[in-house]
């Protein structure tokens, strides 16, 4: 009897198997591998693109059918990488999921992309900023940003809207701070200015105590000191030593990109953020009617005190990069390559303005703002946009500088 | 003139470091001088302190005095119980035992800490007298790390006249010097013992809340920086409050430096020099002679 039973247990157990096998997506199931920190000093960006991912479902639920998304979660744990290979590795090869997405930390991305290749399944980056990390991997897909593109604009606007001579430039020492460096630095220095010390502040893996990095800088007396940290806790610790040390009154006004006034961390930093000035593609003010209806549904859902932020609309504009796949193959979203192809040129109206997957590159092209905190008459901070540059490519790779040149 | 205030910001600032540094260690120094254990959980305390004054203030609007108070207590209470029923049964156990017992208690403490709260770093809003610049004459610098420096000198002064002065301090001394003796002149060691051991938590938490503002305040807190806590401590000497004070602005002071100066890497001339001192004074700058 019992016997009978297992026997039965295990077809059906088999049946199960071959149904959820590769090649079934075109059935009405799609597996998605979403890796994210849940745990660890990111720990607290993913709730704000899980949220997205949700909102964007609940939306959407008409243009996602006929197909079925299962969110399948791995916890990327702490910014180095490590774990989210192992996650990538687990969920091509024992969840035999169709596609692959997340990555908040540009070592994560950068660390899973053989896996990614070998997997042959298409991945999309919803948040790592690293420019050069879509080279790494054919099937890597951007709907995030690049450091590139941001620090870029905020060098050329530090040198003509700002009228800024010296800069110092303090940075979080990993792959995308440097860009962040090395992007300012060009952009500043080809623009008449001059970046006259660069500051490593410290790793990813926790807020360092910037108040050495910045009396570094402020002896310096720079015109401007560009800041780079990963959106999150560090961005508070930022402006909050920036004012205890007084530099604004010494003369050095504080910019960067908008990693340093995420919007779901602004409230949090009162006064001291008021006239900062960033370039980035998102602000939860942006003026368009995406945003507008974005903004207004998340608020709905998740309470008046909670905005989405930039990582938001990253994961946003992710998930509907995959619903277009999942159409655009009919179903077969698990042929990588067609994935990835059905993807370039892809045109999307996200809450931070029109977006293109570049065909060459399969990076985002988008508008940057330059944008300014204020007080409004609610009492509450909110950023204005001072300016807009349209349909901004990855720097990095539109100059072939350093890893970002295509290999040869 | 600008000399003069980048040197005054370079010192104020690595003093107002070290001075954390000292609050949070100098209960760790006089519980491991006392009683020989080695309680590298000394750090979650001053995370526990810390969490309760920084969450009292920003969601149940408690004022900064109060805060500091409850933190204290709070953890100073805490503390009496785990000593009673964990510390208590390892006190004549080897001393890795002890370090893997306060090693578990620190991830218990991680783990409590994020599920209990999340794994978000807490920020400590000062109130709006302790924000903004002081006019020292010669240079502006930040209140905070002012009120941080007179408040740690402060402290020290008290637990040094405590230590002279008092007939606790007394016991205590007799204590660290040769328990036995002490024992069979009829002081009350374990009595002795909860008391400081209450106490020394309680002033981790003080450093915790203090601190917050240059260490952050995060689950990982206890991991982060027992090392710096260890340093202060073993260069410092057990038991001794003046060595302890003097190493941890050293420490800070020159940890300041290094970073201004070599933000990369800067900080490992810091264990080379732990290294040496312990080399030439096994027993910490105010060690005396061995036992």
């Amino acid at each position: 009897m019992s016997k009978r039973m297992t026997a039965a247990f295990a077809a059906l157990v088999i049946s199960a198997g071959v149904a959820g096998a590769p090649g079934a997506a075109s059935a009405q199931g799609v597996k998605i591998g979403l890796i994210l920190p849940y745990t660890g000093p990111g720990a607290e960006l993913s709730p704000q693109m899980d949220k997205a991912i949700d909102l964007y479902q609940k939306l959407n639920a008409a243009q996602i059918k006929p197909y079925k998304l299962t969110i399948i979660k791995r916890d990327s744990k702490a910014p180095n990488g490590v774990a989210a290979k192992i996650d990538t590795q687990e969920l091509l090869t024992q969840e035999k999921v169709d596609v692959i997405a997340g990555y908040i930390y540009s070592p994560d991305a950068i660390a899973s992309a053989p896996v990614v290749t070998a997997g042959k399944r298409l991945a999309v980056i919803m948040n790592a900023g690293t420019a050069f990390i879509t080279n790494l991997s054919p099937l890597y897909v951007r709907t995030s940003f690049t450091l590139w593109q941001s620090s870029y604009v905020m060098g050329e606007e530090a040198a003509k809207y700002l009228h800024a001579k010296t800069a110092v430039v303090a940075y979080t020492d990993y792959p995308p701070g440097k860009d962040a460096l090395n992007a300012f630095k060009y952009a500043f220095e080809h623009n008449g200015g001059k970046v006259i010390d660069a500051i490593p502040a410290g790793g990813p893996e926790a807020t360092p105590d910037f108040t050495p990095f910045f009396q570094r800088a402020k002896n310096e007396h720079p015109d401007v000191l560009f800041v780079f940290v990963p959106a999150g806790d560090q961005a508070t610790a930022v402006v909050k030593t920036y004012a205890a040390l007084g530099m604004k009154a010494a003369g050095t006004k504080l910019i960067g990109t908008g990693d340093i006034v995420p919007d779901n961390m602004l409230q949090g930093m009162g006064d001291n953020a008021v006239g900062l000035i960033t370039v980035h593609h998102y602000n939860a003010d942006l003026d368009n009617p995406q945003n507008k209806a974005f903004v207004a549904a998340w608020k709905k859902a998740y309470g008046a005190d909670s905005t989405p932020d930039f990582t938001s609309v990253g994961a946003w504009d992710g998930i509907a990069a995959i619903v277009h796949a999942l159409h655009a193959t009919k179903g077969k979203i698990d042929d990588g390559a067609a994935a990835v192809k059905s993807l370039e040129g892809w045109k999307f109206a996200s809450p931070q303005g029109p977006i293109e997957i570049d065909p060459q590159t399969r990076d985002i092209v988008m508008n940057e703002y330059l944008d300014q905190v204020y007080k409004g008459s609610d009492g509450k901070l909110h950023e204005k946009v001072l300016a807009t540059f349209h349909n901004v490519k990855d720097q990095c790779k539109a100059l072939a500088i350093g890893p970002c040149a295509p290999k040869k | 003139m600008n000399a003069v205030a980048e040197i005054a910001g370079i010192v104020l600032g690595g003093l107002a470091a070290g001075t954390v540094l000292f609050i949070v260690s100098v209960g760790l120094s006089v519980t491991m001088g006392l009683m020989g254990f080695v309680n590298l959980a000394h750090g979650a305390f001053a995370m526990f302190g810390g969490y309760i004054i920084v969450l009292t203030m920003n969601r149940a609007q408690y004022g900064f005095p109060a805060a500091l108070a409850l933190g204290f207590f709070g953890t100073a209470a805490l503390s009496v119980v785990l000593e009673r029923f964990l510390y208590r049964r390892l006190y004549r156990a080897g001393e890795l035992d002890q370090v893997l017992f306060t090693i578990g208690l620190i991830f218990i403490f991680i783990a409590g800490t994020t599920i209990v709260v999340g794994s978000e770093a807490q920020s400590l809003q000062l109130p709006p007298s302790l924000s903004g610049q002081l006019n020292l004459g010669i240079v502006h610098y930040r209140t905070y790390s002012i009120f941080l420096i007179v408040i740690g000198f402060l402290i020290a002064l008290g637990i040094w006249l405590t230590f002279e002065r008092t007939r606790i301090g007394g016991q205590i001394r007799a204590t660290v010097d040769n328990r036995r003796m002490a024992e069979s002149l009829g002081i009350n060691v374990d009595r002795l013992f909860t008391i400081t051991f209450a106490f020394g938590s309680g002033m981790a938490a003080i450093g915790g809340g203090l601190g917050a503002e240059f260490l952050g305040l995060d689950p990982q807190y206890p991991l982060a920086y027992l090392v710096y806590f260890l340093i202060a401590v073993s260069v410092g000497g057990l038991g001794s409050v003046i060595g302890v004070y003097y190493a941890a602005l050293i420490l800070g002071v020159l940890n300041f430096v290094l970073t201004l100066y070599m933000p990369k890497g800067g900080t490992i001339f810091i264990y080379a020099l732990t290294i040496l001192i312990l080399l030439a004074r096994p027993r910490g700058l105010s060690g005396g002679k061995e036992q």
